[in-house]
């Protein structure tokens, strides 16, 4: 997911009394904030993937496509109805709640049981379709939404903050720790942990499991939906980018640990300023690759990731 | 049944003389994706480990050979083997890591994925294979390199390298390599205490499988005569490569044969008629659909759910 | 008889598994032809036993040779191959794959040709009385037929050693009764036998030498009729002795 998104002017210090060192560091001190600001985005889609992942064991390979939706969504609100998509992000999570919703109850529940392998290739054909429908519908050109705040940036002594990667930030962070209200402090949310920690355990309690498990997968479908609104103010987005978004949650999920809240959450930061960093020191097409690399040594040697408590 | 498949062969092999141009290259694309599936099915349906890098294979087959002709002036007909070579040795990397350390199912597919990903980032990147903007061969329509002017030789490498896939698949099945992959695809650990090495015989069939990919990579970089790091090593690639086997039926001979019959022409009918209002990509639609129903309904895929349906009705 | 080199020779066998200590400092012999049988109450560590021979757990100490030959740190294929083969105490058969094809399996370790080995396992099949089953999915096999297939397929990777795991757990008295008479069988052409087992009648009639352990320790070890009137055995399946009395004063 493209990361770029230069702003109006790039304004350096003046070189003098600025060694190499001098410049590195504070391209460096750029990156990493670029990347923990950017990180509440990814923190937001890998929570609501391992919400998923955690309280069904269902790999959701549409996530990336649902925030495709998410995206989109935000764009029409912005474009067809002049709502800003710092407003309108509850929209596009209500919207994509009720997709998963209907996701879930049709499609989902009949593979709950089935080997990883099944499930895989049935959220791939879904997908499939989320992405090629608004490939069909919104074209593939990239697209950008203005928000009122996108052009403004604030000055840290050497280094600029984005404002509006500072506002998706927040509300993202808000966003997350209005999740972790809702799973420790209601009682449905904790019937969702319940059932994540022992679904047969639940079932003799009374929860409604599937009542359980179609919330969950909503909520996670609305996470989704909420970064991707989220996100249109900061970057350009396109219907293509949904199976990269879902490798993408994959990554963090993995490296934060499967079914771990705090994980996802740990993960995403830590993911996005590994990619800012790796944009800064390789080349910012090369970005993912640390990400991926550090994927491969995770899955070799601590697959239960950073927070997990299971091993595959 | 071996009369039927003979009889079909003898078809394919008479078709060019009545085919146009155009048919000609619809049947080259229903070939080498079926050649392609074949030889995934090797690992991904005998073996039962869904890889979803298997773009990589394809595009380090078709980079190998395509700068070994360029530069060093190797004929591709014995670069391919050099390709499906590094193939395959990047297939014994990731099956050893994958299969030493113990993953399986959804871990395993997303270390394939990452495999074929820092492929991608890694070739996009580097001067030697042209970088972002890819590799070119020259035409020269000179068949030492692999180059014809004449579609039909096209469509008789295809032919020739599915069937191919599908000889290598049905040795497969009939040796003890077959016998060990399906216990392995039931219960490994039940197989191992029968005296099944799991980690063997499972990297065996990921090393022939990704060496069977990687020689299609020449095919693919010499047809094409460009290479674009975005589409060889990508996502959308291993895709195309996965699915028709398990819309046909993994873990069969045929299944990759019917999948690729059933889903290419849906593919060129897309590009064909609706390319021109850009719903080129209409047909994944389709495939994201197919994919839905056969998971839910007929799991093991078309070809044995029409094998049961066939022998059902014979039965009474 | 003290010549002669043992079959089966473990010593000082330890695992633990976080706080729990399955198997502590177990030492046993097996000789060539011999049926033994281990016996203990539920939780007692004969299964993790098993899963220590056949390579399924590695062991926290001590030795096990089979035939001499050290078979610490093997893969269960490897000692499959050596000539130790074990049944699972939950069945698993390969259930999409027909059962001649599951006995195939066990057949191959010991013949390559495909051919051959679907010989042998018919072979085997006769042998376990299944072969009527031959084309079916294991999967549609009874507990029963499920219970002969898994002792098939072990049989047909020709082992020195056979490891049977409460095979006849859930089984009536009649199926019962067969699989005793298929355990003297097999052990009539030579193979030795190690039984995890709960049902006492078999066990009596089946074995040599009863071994009992309790909390990962040999408690017993003898003829079958000297450890049933053993009171630690007994204390061990029903608590304390005492306590089997009617009318005895409390403690």
């Amino acid at each position: 997911m493209a990361q770029g998104g230069r702003p109006p002017e790039v304004r350096l210090p003046p070189a003098q009394g600025l060694g190499e060192g001098g410049r590195l560091s504070i391209l460096v001190a750029q990156g990493l904030i670029s990347g923990l600001l950017f990180g509440g985005v990814y923190s937001l889609m890998a929570v609501g993937l391992t919400l998923i992942f955690g309280v069904m064991r269902v790999v959701n390979f549409a996530h990336g496509d649902m925030m495709v939706w998410g995206m989109y969504l935000a764009w029409l609100l912005a474009t067809r109805v002049g709502v800003d998509p710092y407003v309108g992000f509850v929209v596009c999570a209500a919207a994509l709640f009720v997709l998963g919703l209907a996701v879930q109850r049709g499609l989902v529940n009949r593979i709950i049981d089935a080997p990883h392998e099944m499930q895989i290739l049935l959220m791939l054909g879904v997908a499939l379709v989320l992405e090629n429908v608004a490939l069909l519908v919104f074209g593939p050109e990239p697209q950008r939404v203005r928000s009122a705040i996108s052009t403004s940036a604030v000055w840290l002594g050497p280094l600029f903050i984005d404002v509006a990667r500072l506002v998706t930030f927040a509300v993202a962070i808000v966003l997350s720790l209005l999740l972790s209200f809702f799973l420790f402090r209601t009682d449905l949310g904790r019937s969702i942990r319940a059932a994540a920690d022992n679904p047969y355990g639940a079932l003799v309690i009374g929860t409604d499991v599937r009542r359980v498990y179609a919330i969950a997968f909503a909520v996670g479908a609305a996470c989704v939906g909420a970064a991707g609104a989220l996100v249109t103010p900061i970057v350009p987005f396109q219907p293509t980018t949904g199976l990269q978004l879902s490798v993408t949650s994959f990554n963090i999920v993995i490296i934060g640990g499967m079914g771990s809240l705090p994980g996802a959450f740990v993960g995403g930061l830590l993911v996005s300023v590994a990619e800012s960093l790796g944009a800064v020191f390789l080349a910012p097409s090369m970005k993912e690759l640390v990400s991926f690399s550090l994927l491969i040594v995770v899955l070799l040697f601590r697959p239960a990731g950073l927070f997990g408590r299971r091993a595959p | 049944m071996r009369w039927a498949a003979l009889a079909g062969v003898l078809i394919l092999v008479a078709l060019p003389a009545v085919l146009s141009s155009y048919l000609l290259s619809v049947f080259i694309f229903i070939f080498f994706y079926a050649f392609l599936g074949q030889a995934w099915n090797i690992v991904g349906g005998y073996a039962g480990q869904l890889s979803a890098g298997h773009a990589a294979f394809v595009g380090i087959g078709a980079y190998v050979s395509a700068i070994l002709s360029q530069q060093v002036g190797l004929t591709p007909w014995l670069g391919m083997f050099v390709g499906g070579a590094v193939a395959a040795v990047l297939g014994a990397v990731i099956g050893y890591l994958g299969f030493r350390f113990g993953l399986r199912g959804f871990y395993f597919v997303l270390l394939t994925v990452a495999f074929a990903e820092v492929c991608r980032i890694a070739v996009g990147n580097l001067e030697v294979t042209g970088g972002a903007i890819g590799y070119y061969i020259s035409f020269t329509g000179n068949p030492w390199q692999f180059q014809f002017q004449d579609n039909r030789a096209h469509y008789y490498i295809t032919l020739t390298l599915m069937l191919l896939a599908t000889g290598v698949a049905w040795l497969v099945e009939r040796r003890r390599l077959g016998a060990y992959l399906a216990a392995i695809r039931e219960d490994e650990e039940a197989a191992e205490a029968l005296g099944v090495n799991a980690f063997r015989y499972k990297l065996t069939a990921m090393v022939i499988s990704s060496f069977l990919t990687g020689v299609g990579g020449t095919f693919y970089a010499f047809y094409l005569l460009s290479l674009q790091p975005n589409s060889v090593f990508g996502i959308p690639l291993s895709v195309d490569i996965i699915i028709r086997p398990i819309v046909g039926g993994t873990g069969t001979l045929l299944g990759p044969i019917l999948g690729s019959f059933i889903l290419s022409p849906l593919a060129e009918l897309s590009r064909h008629y609706l390319g021109q209002g850009g719903w080129a990509g209409a047909h994944l639609i389709a495939y994201g659909i197919l994919l839905i129903l056969v998971v839910l309904f007929i799991p093991q895929g078309a070809y044995p759910y029409l094998k049961s349906l066939v022998s059902g009705r014979s039965n009474g | 008889m003290a010549d002669v080199l043992p079959l089966l020779d473990v010593r000082g066998l330890s695992k633990r598994f976080g706080g729990l200590q399955a198997v502590r400092d177990l030492s046993f012999t097996l000789r060539e032809g011999e049926i033994v049988s281990l016996i203990g109450p539920n939780g007692a560590g004969k299964t993790t036993v098993f899963g220590l021979l056949s390579g399924f757990h590695v062991p926290d100490g001590g030795e096990i040779r089979l035939r001499g030959r050290s078979l610490v740190g093997l893969k269960p294929h490897a000692i499959c191959a050596l000539g130790l083969a074990r049944t699972f105490q939950i069945v698993r058969p390969f259930p999409h794959l027909s059962v001649l094809a599951n006995v195939e399996v066990g057949a191959l370790a010991r013949e390559p040709r495909r051919p051959q080995a679907q010989a042998h396992a018919r072979a085997v099949l006769e042998q376990v009385g299944l072969a009527v089953k031959m084309e079916q999915p294991a999967g549609s096999l009874t507990l029963a037929e499920r219970k002969r297939l898994e002792l098939a397929r072990a049989l047909a990777t020709c082992p020195s050693l056979l490891l049977l795991d409460e095979v006849m757990a859930g089984l009536n008295a009649a199926e019962t009764e067969r699989i005793v008479e298929l355990i003297r069988a097999i052990n009539g052409t030579g193979i030795t036998i190690l039984l995890i087992e709960h049902v006492m009648r078999a066990v009596m009639s089946l074995s040599a030498r009863v071994i009992v352990i309790n909390y990962g320790e040999t408690i017993a070890e003898g003829l079958p009729r000297e450890v049933a009137n053993d009171p630690r055995v007994i204390e061990a399946y029903l608590g304390d002795p005492g306590e089997a009395h009617v009318g005895a004063a409390p403690a």
